[in-house]
């Protein structure tokens, strides 16, 4: 895929011996979802986390919009345009639900060692801006409160509003609605889903909930013990006879027929 | 060449003792994590006990039995502390357990002044051991090679512990697997005590091994403290074999640096420190920590800049510090102006601190920085105060460049130590190059430009400078940049991914924190009319982080109430007490345990509950409770 906007060759990493991911390889092209689903410890956030640079792989090439990120710093990259959301929320927690937003525009828009950075405040233009994407995720009216009092389901939105902050080309969303209620992960979902085709946006992401994954998976990816078993559309995947095998038991992949 | 090999040997009898005392700060450090800093004290303590024994045991086994003893009290005395303090504040911050472990110290200095008293006390030789060989024409002490047998000994013995036993067995899994810890249970208190007391047993017998060789004296316990950070630094925290290792290094280090230059060992040590830090963070066999600073952090709202009523309140106080001096005779007066040094200290540290998130061990070196500056300066080129008062600041930032650069790639416990290194360097420095800094006698005869002479016009200067100071520290914490260094605190993943960069944001919080202290240093020296090398002490560095500590160390600016009362209680009390340091001691152990969020968190904490409290009041008879509620 040439008009790719993440394209991945060949991604491996090892901890101390355990292969955590093994040559893996995929694209994803502007305004597409791309779901990543393998069960625990199959290598999905190491993964997230070579793409974003957290982590630098053993081997394997990385390209965001055509340029060579392999082995770059988080900073650098997210530079680039790549927003991201955490298993685990991480937010500023002294700071109001507004200023977590106000500072990725911030520091997207001018560094955070610009001149200009060490005077005023973070500014009303950014305020303005921040509402906006506050609005857009249904946060508006917690705006003004401490990040800290908030409920963790409003805490993992508050990440993607974050992530959508410095108008990026590509999110990666790792288990974006873990911790939160059905209904909740629904939404948030579906909302990622609008905003993604909107803006055409390329989205990795994670999601334990099946249901979710078909309904709004432009294709799926299939990973175990750190290998890519399957790949393909929705309805492809679903009939994969590997990805069944790793599925049974748990009748994930079945849930939704019912 | 005979020399060299005489050097090399003594090198290695060095290394015993060091080894010793730094393979239980390590084995502690790698199951409960904590740095005790203690482990000077206990090292100090073991070798007063060994002395009153050796004394009345002059035989061979004696003097051996002696050490066993001493080092079993100590032991004993480690444990009640642990199980009376330390298991109190495992969970708390870095922050918290390296000053409770330093208030122990403090304590225990002032304990064995009062049952030893003040002098230095030179014990026994080793009974049986007293002779000495000749190697390469060189007199070598038969007591040297004992060391040099020993260290190994030691070393294997600890090694047969930790792998040929049940009690090695959880001991190491706990050391590498935090989860594992948990999973013991009940058990977990007692392995912690247990291996607590092994701890301070391998410090207090390093510290009595000391006894044929050096002096006893109370000052030993600062001294061995910072060479054993820097061992367990280069080695890697938690690793025996990297304290084994590390060791040997500082030791030779230190016995051929001095056939170089006297006092260049230090700087070597933290040149090599410095090199390994940034080559292998984690040290020569030690492996990567990871522990979240935010889970401790206590519970507070969103940081806010001042309202109008606070703004109000604020120019209120400015407004009665500017009346003082017609309140107060010329004492009270430059209480005050020492009062107001220490806030530009204490804030700049703050700064650092609680923006930050970079709790600086070694902030006197800024402060003596900013002082010898500016001593300096006046002192050779008869510069005036006023331009003194910029160079000096210049000075510690231009250092702080420096050793920020170093010290920004590390992160918590680390940070410290490596702060607190180099802190310790410049004091030596200035303590040993007399030629330029006096050495001991300091720098005298700086003295305030004519307009500022009088200590009401010196305060008023002091008044000035430290309002700015707070104000500027204030407005940059609430600047985009500000914003920036404190979301590096709460969370580095997060910072990373909208393009935070943590080492250049840090490094020039550094920078502007060394600033800020500069000048309290340069005011400092223009009180006294002198500047002496304890201003580069630890002592002061951990008076900063007392004032912090006191007004609240997740506060804007808390420390700016911590120093008020912090520095009139202890002026008060050095003149009506022989043992402040005791008290002192007392006082910090007390607050940690107690009141760790300070004067003026605590007092943010309760008005929070208020207002939450009224408004839930208010809501609850208005509309219906909203979804998520108040956590
Ligand atoms: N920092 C690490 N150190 C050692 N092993 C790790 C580390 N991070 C992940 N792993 C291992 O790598 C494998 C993949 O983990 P992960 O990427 O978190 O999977 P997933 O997100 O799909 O659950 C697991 O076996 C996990 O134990
Ligand atoms: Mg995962």
């Amino acid at each position: 895929m040439s008009d790719a906007l993440l394209t991945v060759e060949n991604l491996s990493k090892s901890y101390q011996g355990v292969k955590a991911v093994q040559g893996v390889s995929l694209a994803v092209a502007p305004g597409e979802l791309l779901a990543m689903i393998g069960p625990n410890g199959a290598g999905k956030s190491s993964c997230f986390n070579m793409l974003n640079g957290q982590i630098k792989p053993d081997t394997g090439r990385i390209r965001i919009c055509g340029k060579d990120t392999t082995g770059l710093s988080p900073e650098r990259i997210s530079r680039l345009g790549v927003g991201r959301t955490f298993q685990v929320a991480e937010t500023f927690l002294s700071m109001t639900v507004r200023e977590n937003v106000q500072l990725a525009i911030q520091s997207a828009r001018h560094g955070t060692l610009s001149l200009q950075s060490f005077f005023g405040n973070l500014g009303r233009k950014s305020a303005a801006e921040a509402d906006d994407i506050l609005d857009l995720i249904g946060l508006l009216g917690e705006a003004g409160r401490s990040c800290r009092e908030l409920p963790y389901g409003d805490i993992k939105r508050l990440e993607l509003a974050i992530a959508l902050a410095g108008d990026p080309k590509l999110l990666l969303m790792d288990e974006p609605a873990a911790g939160m209620a059905t209904r909740e992960r629904m939404l948030l979902m579906r909302l990622t889903s609008r905003i993604a085709k909107e803006r055409q946006l390329a989205v990795l992401f994670t999601e334990h909930d099946m249901d979710i994954v078909f309904e709004h998976a432009d294709r799926i990816i299939v990973l175990n013990r750190g290998q890519v078993i399957a790949e393909g559309p929705p309805v492809d995947v679903r009939m994969n006879a590997d990805v069944q095998a790793v599925y049974l038991g748990s009748g994930a992949l079945y849930k939704q027929e019912h | 060449m005979d020399l060299y090999v005489v050097q090399f040997l003594t090198g290695l009898a060095n290394a015993a003792s060091l080894f010793l005392v730094a393979s239980g700060l390590s084995l502690i450090f790698g199951v409960t994590r904590i740095v005790n800093f203690a482990h000077g004290a206990f090292y100090m303590l073991g070798a007063y006990i060994a002395y009153s024994l050796t004394v009345r045991w002059q035989t061979p086994l004696g003097f051996w039995a002696a050490l066993l003893v001493a080092s079993a009290a100590v032991a004993v005395v480690g444990v009640i502390i642990e199980t009376l303090l330390l298991r109190r504040i495992y969970n708390a911050p870095e922050l918290l357990q390296l000053l409770a472990t330093f208030g122990i110290t403090l304590i225990a200095e002032d304990a064995v002044r009062l049952i030893w008293g003040p002098e230095d006390l030179v014990g026994p030789r080793a009974a049986g051991l007293s002779g000495a060989v000749s190697i390469l024409g060189n007199a070598m002490p038969i007591y040297d090679f004992v060391l040099i047998l020993l260290g190994p000994l030691v070393f294997g013995l600890l090694w047969l512990l930790l792998h040929r036993s049940r009690w090695g067995l959880l001991v190491r899994a706990a050391t590498q697997d935090r989860d594992m810890v948990n999973a013991l249970g009940v058990n977990q208190k007692w392995l912690f005590t247990g291996v607590f007391a092994l701890g301070v047993f391998l410090a207090a017998f390093g510290g009595g091994l000391q006894i044929p060789r050096d002096a006893v004296t109370h000052f030993m316990d600062l001294s061995i403290i910072t060479e054993v950070f820097v061992i367990v630094v280069i080695g890697g925290l938690g690793s025996i074999g990297g304290a084994f290792l590390a060791a040997i290094i500082v030791s030779q280090l230190n016995a051929f640096g001095i056939l170089i230059l006297p006092g260049i060992s230090l700087v070597l040590m933290f040149a090599v420190m410095a090199v390994v830090l940034v080559l292998r963070p984690w040290g020569l066999l030690g492996k990567q920590v990871v522990r979240s600073r935010i889970a401790a952090l206590p519970d507070v709202g969103a940081w806010k800049p001042f309202d109008r009523t606070g703004r109000l309140a604020v120019s209120l106080a400015v407004f009665l510090a500017v009346l003082l001096p017609f309140l107060l005779g010329d004492y009270g007066i430059s209480v005050a102006s020492e009062v107001m040094i220490a806030i530009i200290f204490a804030i700049s540290l703050q700064f650092l601190m609680s923006v930050g998130g970079l709790d600086s061990f070694g902030h006197a070196a800024n402060l003596g920085l900013g002082a010898y500056g500016a001593a300096l300066c006046v002192q050779y080129f008869g510069m005036s105060m006023e331009l003194a008062m910029l160079t000096g600041p210049l000075i510690a930032a231009a250092f702080a460049v420096v050793a920020g650069w170093f010290c920004v790639r590390l992160s918590n416990i680390y940070f410290a130590m490596l702060t607190l290194a180099y802190a310790q360097i410049l004091w030596s420095i200035v303590f040993q190059w007399v030629d330029l800094t006096g050495g001991d006698n300091g720098i005298v005869g700086v003295w305030p430009s004519e307009w500022a002479a009088s200590p009401n016009a010196y305060y008023w200067l002091t008044t000035a400078c430290a309002v700015g100071v707070v104000l500027a520290i204030r407005y940059l914490t609430f600047s985009p940049f500000g914003y920036s260094l404190r979301a590096l605190r709460d969370s580095p993943m997060r910072s990373a991914t909208i393009g935070i960069s943590q080492r250049h944001i840090q490094h020039v919080a550094f920078v502007i924190s060394a600033f800020f202290a500069g000048l309290a240093g340069v005011l400092f020296a223009f009180q006294k009319g002198s500047i002496f090398p304890d201003a580069l002490g630890i002592s002061t560095s951990v008076d900063g982080l007392i004032m912090v500590l006191l007004g609240g160390f997740n506060t804007v600016s808390g420390s700016v109430v911590g120093a008020v009362v912090y520095k009139v209680s202890s002026i008060w009390l050095m003149s009506n007490t022989d043992f402040p340091r005791l008290i002192l001691g007392s006082v910090i152990v007390v607050l940690v345990v107690l009141f760790p969020q300070g004067i003026v968190g605590t007092s943010q904490r309760l008005l929070e509950t208020w207002r939450t409290r009224r408004r839930l009041g208010e809501a609850n008879v208005g509309a219906p409770a909203q979804k998520g509620g108040v956590a």
